[in-house]
């Protein structure tokens, strides 16, 4: 199944329902299918063939969503990327992948057009509000063989990856994951995660498939306003990360506020024990979903709820319809207890990285069947006797922050551009909100202050990258053959 | 007395926020949301600036964009609640 047909296919079933509200704009699928198709007919008119790239930088609004559904509409493949981006890395995004047209809106345009300059591919620069004036385009997208997009993640040398999902890669996610929380178009889910991040795209991809309503929210910087159209939307299902679970539990909220709602789900970090404790007193009625994934497959692992007091730590068994399991360095299974690493296997798991294959043959790897490839995830896990799946760490040094993978190197490689910085380690440090908080080790010459290293961060890097804390020493400590030992670092 | 409120919350916005070039430019009544000044974890450091500093409680519901969200806002807002607590202190 293609993933423009989520949309389509819900328009022609519930064409009056509600499918989007975002800030004072509600639109019923009917409508979100017109301006999809009308956005899918300016990007042909422009000359976007099958296949070629449209980069959506915007905040959560109803014009990204749009985008992405008409961006496939018009046979193109979508790459949202988050509108906290400076313009160099947009830039880096939008050569890498040739994008040919770049979608933004006038609070972010002076980066979009700063990039632009630097990106001779891109053929036009499209900024929201849209008219929506042109006619769909009359012949069919492509098969959901074809590449629907392109997620950039942090990855371990500090340039982004470019992870690839086709329309059955996208469809066998979230199909699964509709499975296990019992989706259906009586939801009603109010998002406020970035649509860069997968988790906050999935809410939309899924609401559409099974015909729900999207409450989307541009952030949670203002809680109790958050809280307060939870309310009033009578939402059913409220996707959490563990920063903002923390930021709700040390709010003074009364249990069994929100009778609507029907589940809570949280990913990118796990929960502390304490927090699942005061989430399910806090929101009495409502299911606890504790889950698990890697943008290179969407999602590895759910908890199923009735597990949650016998195995409040583990993250769970492999999501419906997949498989997820423990293998030593030479790709054998190991039996409970040992630890060795996640490897998946299904529908979702990804095609690879946009353009870097050295990368992609590390992560997948040859699976039980000639044309099958299993993604070896990094991770190192290991399983209890009745299989259940514990995180044990990291291979590499991602650092997890407000529920967004921080690469150590890119950040190092920006403080290093910074004139007297001799020597510089990132880590991540423990926080009560972030999970992991932002540090940097840095040695530099005298006159180099921490205002200095954190106003060049925040010039060239998202908000969540940027460290919170900075040391000064003289040197760093070495590894034998010379390289700074931030494992070291990070330890002590 | 707003004034000095005003002062002493640009000067914590600066410092702990404004490190791009072009910040200190920041207008009084701009959206510091907006201008991607601060993001929901800094709102939770502003508050406690707030209360530290000024001997105030926010109290969760009025963690509100019209209270917060702007230089003149944050004034505004802290200057009613100093006036409240005044009055309390009195009767």
């Amino acid at each position: 199944m293609r993933v423009e047909s989520f949309l389509l296919e819900s328009a022609r079933r519930f064409p009056d329902k509600t499918a989007l509200v975002a800030g004072p704009e509600r639109l019923s699928y009917a409508e979100l299918a017109r301006r999809a198709g009308a956005f899918a007919g300016s990007l042909r008119k422009l000359g976007l063939a099958r296949g070629e790239r449209v980069v959506i930088f915007l905040h959560n609004s109803p014009e990204a969503i749009v985008a992405v559904f008409g961006a496939l509409l018009a046979g193109g493949v979508f790459s949202v990327v988050n509108p906290g981006t400076k313009a160099d890395k947009l830039a880096y995004i939008l050569n890498h992948c040739t994008a040919k047209v770049l979608v933004t809106e006038p609070r972010l345009a002076d980066i979009a057009r700063a990039a632009h300059e630097r990106a001779p591919a891109i053929a036009a620069l499209l900024m929201a509000p849209f008219e929506y004036a042109e006619a769909p385009p009359k012949e069919q997208p492509g098969i959901d063989l074809d590449l629907a997009m392109i997620v950039y993640t942090s990855g371990s040398t500090g340039f982004p990856k470019g992870v690839m999902m086709t329309h059955a890669n996208i469809a066998a996610a979230a199909t699964s994951i509709t499975t296990y929380l019992e989706s259906a178009a009586s939801d009603i889910v109010l998002s406020v995660l970035p649509l860069a991040f997968d988790y906050g795209l999935y809410q939309a991809l899924m609401c559409a498939k099974v015909g729900a309503t999207l409450i989307l929210e541009k952030s949670f910087t203002y809680p109790a306003v958050v809280l307060e159209k939870l309310k009033s939307e009578r939402a059913t299902g409220f996707p959490l990360v563990p920063t903002m679970a923390a930021m709700l539990l040390q709010m003074h909220l009364q249990p069994g506020m929100f009778p609507d709602l029907r589940y809570i789900t949280n990913t990118a970090a796990a929960l502390p024990k304490a927090h699942i404790q005061r989430l399910r007193q806090l929101f009495p009625g409502a299911t606890l979903y504790s889950m698990y994934g890697l943008t290179e497959c969407k999602r590895c692992t759910y908890l199923p709820p009735e597990q949650l007091d016998l195995r409040p730590e583990s993250v769970g068994i492999a999501i419906p319809g997949t498989e997820a399991y423990v293998v030593d360095d030479q790709g054998k299974r190991v039996p409970p207890g040992v630890v060795g690493e996640l490897v998946i296997r299904g529908g979702h798991v990804m095609k690879g990285y946009w353009a870097d294959e050295e990368a992609s043959e590390r992560a997948l790897k040859p699976g039980p069947y000639p044309w099958e490839k299993v993604l070896h995830t990094g991770d190192l896990f290991r399983t209890d006797e009745a299989g259940f799946l514990y995180f044990v760490s990291r291979k590499d040094d991602i650092i997890k922050t407000r529920g967004e993978k921080v690469s150590p190197k890119e950040v190092e490689n920006v403080i290093y551009e910074l004139a007297g910085v001799r020597e510089v380690a990132v880590i991540g440090v423990r926080d009560p909100i972030l999970g992991q908080a932002i540090k940097a080790i840095v040695a530099a010459d005298d006159g180099v202050s921490e205002r200095d290293i954190i106003r060049h961060c925040s010039a060239r890097l998202e908000e969540f990258m940027v460290p919170k804390h900075v040391e000064f020493r003289g040197q760093l400590p070495k590894s034998e053959n010379g390289k700074i030992a931030r494992k070291e670092l990070a330890a002590a | 007395m707003k004034h000095d409120i005003c002062l002493a919350v640009r000067r914590f916005i600066s410092e702990n926020f404004l490190f791009r070039d072009d910040g200190d430019a920041i207008t009084h009544d701009a959206s510091l949301l907006d201008a991607g000044i601060i993001d929901s974890t800094g709102v939770l450091e502003l508050v406690s600036f707030l209360e530290t500093t000024f001997g105030i409680e926010v109290q969760d519901d009025e963690m509100l964009p019209e209270n917060l969200d702007s230089i003149r806002a944050i004034a505004n807002y802290v200057s009613r609640k100093l006036e409240s607590s005044k009055i309390q202190m009195v009767a």
